[in-house]
């Protein structure tokens, strides 16, 4: 059933008439720097993101593209520079922090979904205890975004008895439930069997369609040509090139670059 | 490539019963006992020994004696109905049980212990069930009050006053939170209680006391002996272990710099001393640390010390469970905006504490069994009472039956608790992650 529901979405164009960047700042890093121990994983990065854009960010392994994304939903501490994310600066301050967090979602390599609830019950818990949305009203929600993201048949089931592209469906159903301005994917399917990769990209494709603001740090060009408005090249802690996606594939500037599209377009 | 036939499975095969040989009783006779000529030998030499004992045994304690007045009477009848080989006395049980079960407790007051137990057995059930009815929690919130006072009885201002305490401490979270934020609410909280308990507490249960006398007869802690005190002192510390051992957990856990270090430096220090060290201590040093004059119950002080003690072996135990979790668990509750309260008790502990059930558990086993080394520190614990009983001219020189009836009750206590932990872990297991 699924096969025929996500070859559908694959096959069909997609639609546009959403995807607008506004003038709106969402996202504002300037001069951040950040160090594990002596270590200096990311270097003077500057990035503003407007909302509705959707960015791609690439990179060798290593290179702190992960760590980038982390960084502004402050899952990682940043010693240096400023992050402002929808208007509220990060700061040590707990609340801001928590305010941040509850506007912007997350998904990650490993779903991170949790074992000991249920399906439905990990879709409404941050609202219930995050939002004090009542619950009837946080299941109806919750069961509106498993429908989205095609699953609601598997509402009571716990995440231990889903494959790897529903559990990642799910977590991107949780995330959505805290109804965020700004959706962060770390590696959302490396950890994927191929055959599952698509349904999640087709669910992220569908969220790019409804004007989501969406940072993905992810290793599918493919999506990164259809869907994104700007990739980012990140090597060594830096941002070493930015570009449109067309742009950026048939003719990056910089060598680096070049070597690295070479090598995960070339086989 | 050329040579290789090409092949397109047209029938998908249905899967079929395995061979005779590999399932039933069969199979696992020739598998787990006779799987090869050593394992053959061994079977067969371990039913022999089997045998042997139970053969020893058996006639003892079958044939036993249920009527005789004293141990002499036993070997008379014994000797009388001429079997050839020694049998139990099992009189001494039914002579003795209700010292071995209450110690010196006044036997007009058993019902009062024996109420407390089966209110126990109430307020624990929504605890352990999560099918009891929801509203028996309200029988657990006042069970300690009402336990303390049924057992060592006097004024029932002296509990209610007590109780109040944590009352108050509850109101100053619930309606100080807004006033006084987060953090001094939390303080406040322990803070004000702590200060009622020194100051007030004691003075307004003592007017309350004269001017509405209501109480049952007291009695005192050195009369408390037998199972009675080992379930008391079990339980207790059980139950206030629990909720300190989760915290010291999490403090050791803390990335807050003073909270960490007190955190280690008390676990630490109170296993790396044996617990009949700390049982001492709260026997006789104790005293000198307190103000003189203060008369501090010695029951009261091993049940602190005994909480103390298991607490820090459930903090490791519960270390232990958080240190398994993959680090995503706490990433996932973070990146949901939950804070380090609702993350730990929503996300982290539940999944935490599941994985630790099994030590948890053998924790508070060991605990309940080192109940009876309260004997070095003059309690009367089932042991101790033996040693009492043996006393008794009538009875001197009985060891067996008495350790096996104390025997038989604390693994009666132990295996229903270890039975009570598999069946939760079964019953948590909520796939393979």
């Amino acid at each position: 059933m699924t096969d025929a529901q996500t070859s559908n979405i694959q096959d069909r164009e997609i639609d546009r008439s959403h995807m607008k960047v506004s003038d709106e700042v969402a996202i504002d890093i300037s001069g951040m720097n950040k160090w594990y121990g002596t270590f200096h994983v990311l270097r003077d990065i500057d990035l503003t993101v407007y909302r509705g854009e959707r960015i791609v960010i690439c990179g060798p392994s290593g290179s702190g593209k992960s760590t980038l994304i982390r960084c502004i939903n402050a899952l990682e501490e940043h010693q240096q520079g400023k992050i402002v994310v929808d208007g509220t600066e990060l700061s040590n301050d707990l609340k801001n922090i928590d305010k941040i967090r509850s506007e912007v979602g997350m998904c990650f390599q490993h779903f991170n979904l949790f074992p000991h609830l249920t399906i439905l019950e990990n879709c409404t818990l941050a609202p219930i205890w995050v939002r004090k949305t009542p619950k009837k009203e946080a299941e109806e929600t919750a069961m509106h975004f498993l429908r989205k993201v095609k699953i609601p048949e598997q509402a009571d089931k716990y995440p231990g008895q889903l494959s790897g592209g529903q559990q990642q469906r799910v977590a991107i159903a949780r995330s959505l439930c805290m109804r965020p301005r700004i959706m962060l994917f770390d590696e959302p399917t490396s950890a994927l069997d191929p055959e599952m990769i698509k349904e999640v990209l087709d669910t992220m494709i569908e969220l790019a369609e409804e004007g989501m603001t969406m940072l993905c740090v992810t290793h599918e060009m493919g999506f990164a040509r259809q869907v994104a408005n700007r990739v980012i090249f990140m090597d060594a802690g830096q941002i070493v090139e930015q570009n449109e996606p067309e742009e950026f594939f048939t003719n990056p500037q910089s060598d680096r670059t070049k070597l690295f599209l070479s090598q995960i377009l070339g086989h | 490539m050329a040579n290789t036939p090409s092949f397109v499975r047209t029938q998908m095969l249905d899967p079929k019963d395995p061979p005779i040989t590999e399932k039933g009783a069969v199979k696992w006779i020739r598998e787990n006992l006779f799987s090869g000529w050593l394992n053959s030998i061994l079977t067969l030499v371990s039913l022999y020994v089997i045998y042997w004992v139970l053969a020893h045994i058996l006639p003892w304690a079958l044939g036993g004696i249920w009527n005789a007045e004293s141990l002499s009477e036993c070997r008379e009848i014994r000797d009388a109905s001429g079997v050839g080989h020694d049998v139990a006395c099992w009189a001494v049980i039914g002579a003795r049980w209700h010292q071995l079960l209450f110690g010196f407790y006044p036997s007009e007051l058993y019902w009062r212990p024996i109420l407390a137990l089966i209110l126990f057995g109430v307020a624990i059930a929504p605890v352990l069930f999560d099918t009891a009815p929801r509203k028996l929690l309200i029988v657990t919130a006042i069970m300690p009050f009402a336990a303390y006072w049924l057992l060592w009885g006097g004024t029932i201002w002296g509990p209610i006053v007590t109780a109040l305490g944590f009352v108050i401490g509850w109101a100053i979270i619930k309606y100080g939170s807004a006033t006084l934020g987060a953090l001094g609410a939390t303080i406040a909280a322990i803070v004000v209680p702590l200060l009622y308990w020194l100051f007030v507490a004691g003075a307004i249960s003592g007017a309350l006391g004269s001017a509405l006398p209501i109480g049952i007869e007291s009695v005192a802690s050195d009369r408390f002996g037998g199972f009675m005190l080992a379930i008391v002192i079990g339980v207790a510390g059980i139950v206030m272990s629990l909720p300190l051992g989760i915290l010291l957990a999490l403090g050791r856990q803390s990335d807050l710099f003073i909270i960490n270090k007190c955190s280690v430096f008390f676990i630490e220090i109170i296993r790396g001393v044996p617990l009949i060290v700390w049982l001492f201590t709260a026997s006789l040093l104790l005293n000198y640390f307190l103000p003189p004059g203060t008369n501090f119950d010695l029951m009261l002080r091993v049940i602190i010390m005994v909480t103390l003690f298991s607490s820090a072996y459930i903090a490791e135990v519960v270390r232990g469970g958080l240190a398994a979790l993959p680090r995503g668990q706490y990433e996932g509750a973070d990146s949901l905006g939950l804070d380090y309260w609702q993350s730990m008790q929503l996300i982290i502990l539940p999944q935490a504490l599941k994985i630790s059930i099994p030590g948890i558990v053998s924790t508070f086993i060991g605990l309940f069994k080192d109940t009876t080394l309260v004997v070095f520190i003059g309690l009367l614990d089932p042991i101790g009472l033996s040693n009492a009983i043996r006393a008794d001219a009538a009875w001197n020189g009985i060891y067996w039956e008495l350790f096996i009836f104390i025997g038989l009750c604390f693994f009666i206590f132990c295996f229903s608790m270890s039975r009570y932990s598999m069946w939760l872990e079964r019953k948590l297991h909520t796939g393979h992650r």
